[in-house]
């Protein structure tokens, strides 16, 4: 051990988050600690902040600090569309976009027959409730283009058809892809949802 | 990942970058590929290294019952097969049965036929050739949910209402439409619940067959 222990165990936590190693910690750490009065100690305390407040949002599964989410306490949200997604990571991914005017509702995950998770451990029955709570006229379908995914996407829309217009987000090519480093399963999909010019 | 070989049966190995945006595509249930597992020792879990042949995924993306169906076969497998022994006619049969994905209105007998050489695999075959009480050969319409025997009309008397339904599309006959594949299911289903499962440690059959045979019985409602 060549640090104390408290930055010593600073750096093994830091190691733990997604994206960084042991070595990337350190650098991360080392830069924190030259730099103690601008960046650590206000990381710090709004660390502390989130760990006291950051809680799920009651109706949508988002992340909030309040019971309810900024989404969904904001009036121009209710335009009676409703965005299914299977984690807060694609909530975020979406609203970065920019393009989606409506609410969310976030699964917590996908049906999965290998890993044994079936429609009680997702948010599905919230999310039948809020078709009639809010007036909703659309959901979008928006979970990932996986069996599982695909499979969830497809129960939900047996549960609510004929309730709401269901629809689900288009599957293909990726802006700037190019089919030669396609898979084949991304083409057959892009193939199959072909449109006319 | 567990992957199901002719030769090994069912074998587990860790993908290194598995859930990369490279191997995520690739590693979906139903996929034919081509494995090398290597470890130190013959018992470790060990490693493979993945090269995909056919990705089955995307033929059953618009589709909920070949998806429901897929789920349900691989979610078996899982629940069936020991590790590590082989089991290549029921292998032979699940590619033949993925192979079906694209053709809609086949893939629930497909399905109901598998399943039936899953049980057989398994040893809970069901001898369907011929009446267990008449020995008759025609007009066999229920199962025995002891034996899984076939049962003729005559032969089930006033008994009828204690034994399962035999579909026509259970002995390859008539047109197999969605409510009798149902129906057949429910009768393997039998098999499944009361007979395998309890000699695998009664753990609950897998609830994506559940899904499958509910999704099937509702769409044919």
């Amino acid at each position: 051990m060549t640090q104390p222990s408290e930055i010593e165990r600073l750096i093994e936590m830091m190691a733990k988050l997604p994206g960084l190693g042991p070595r990337s910690a350190r650098r991360a750490v080392l830069h924190l600690v030259a730099r103690r009065d601008a960046q650590l100690a206000p990381l710090a305390r709004q660390m502390q902040l989130v760990a006291d407040t950051a809680r799920e949002c009651t109706n949508c599964g988002n992340i909030g600090t309040a019971d309810l989410c900024p989404i969904c306490t904001d009036p121009r949200r209710a335009n009676g569309q409703i965005c299914v997604v299977e984690t807060v990571a694609d909530l975020w991914a979406m609203e970065r976009a920019s393009v989606f005017s409506g609410r969310y509702h976030v699964l917590g995950g996908t049906l999965s027959a290998l890993d044994a998770i079936g429609p009680e451990e997702l948010r599905i029955p919230q999310l039948v409730a809020r078709i009639d709570e809010e007036a909703v006229r659309e959901v979008i379908l928006a979970l990932p283009a996986t069996v599982d995914g695909q499979t969830t996407a497809h129960y939900i829309a047996d549960r609510l058809e004929e309730r709401v217009a269901l629809t689900s987000l288009a599957q293909g090519v990726p802006i700037g892809g190019e089919l030669d480093f396609l898979d084949d399963g991304t083409i057959t999909a892009a193939l199959n949802a072909r449109k006319p010019l | 990942m567990e992957v199901f070989t002719e030769t090994q049966g069912r074998h587990a190995g860790v993908v290194r970058g598995g859930a990369s945006r490279r191997m995520a595509p690739v590693l979906q249930p139903g996929a034919q590929l081509d494995v090398t597992w290597r470890a130190r020792l013959a018992e470790h879990i060990g490693a493979f290294t993945v090269e995909p042949l056919r990705a089955r995924a995307a033929l059953a993306m618009g589709d909920a019952r070949a998806l429901a169906g897929l789920q349900s076969v691989t979610a078996l497998l899982a629940f069936c097969l020991p590790e590590r022994a082989p089991h290549a006619a029921l292998y032979r049969r699940s590619v033949a049965l993925l192979d079906l994905l694209p053709e809609r209105e086949l893939w629930p007998l497909g399905y109901l036929q598998w399943e039936l050489a899953l049980l057989a695999e398994m040893g809970f075959g069901l001898d369907l050739s011929a009446c267990a009480v008449t020995g008759a050969t025609g007009d066999l319409a229920f199962v025995s949910p002891r034996s899984g025997r076939a049962v003729s009309r005559a032969g089930a008397g006033d008994w009828a209402d204690r034994l399962l339904p035999l579909p026509p599309c259970l002995l390859g006959e008539g047109e197999a439409q969605d409510a009798e594949v149902a129906l057949a299911l429910g009768t393997t289903g039998h098999f499944l619940h009361h007979h395998l499962a309890p000699h695998l440690g009664d753990r609950p059959v897998p609830e994506a067959r559940r899904r499958f045979v509910e999704l099937l019985a509702r769409r044919a409602a």
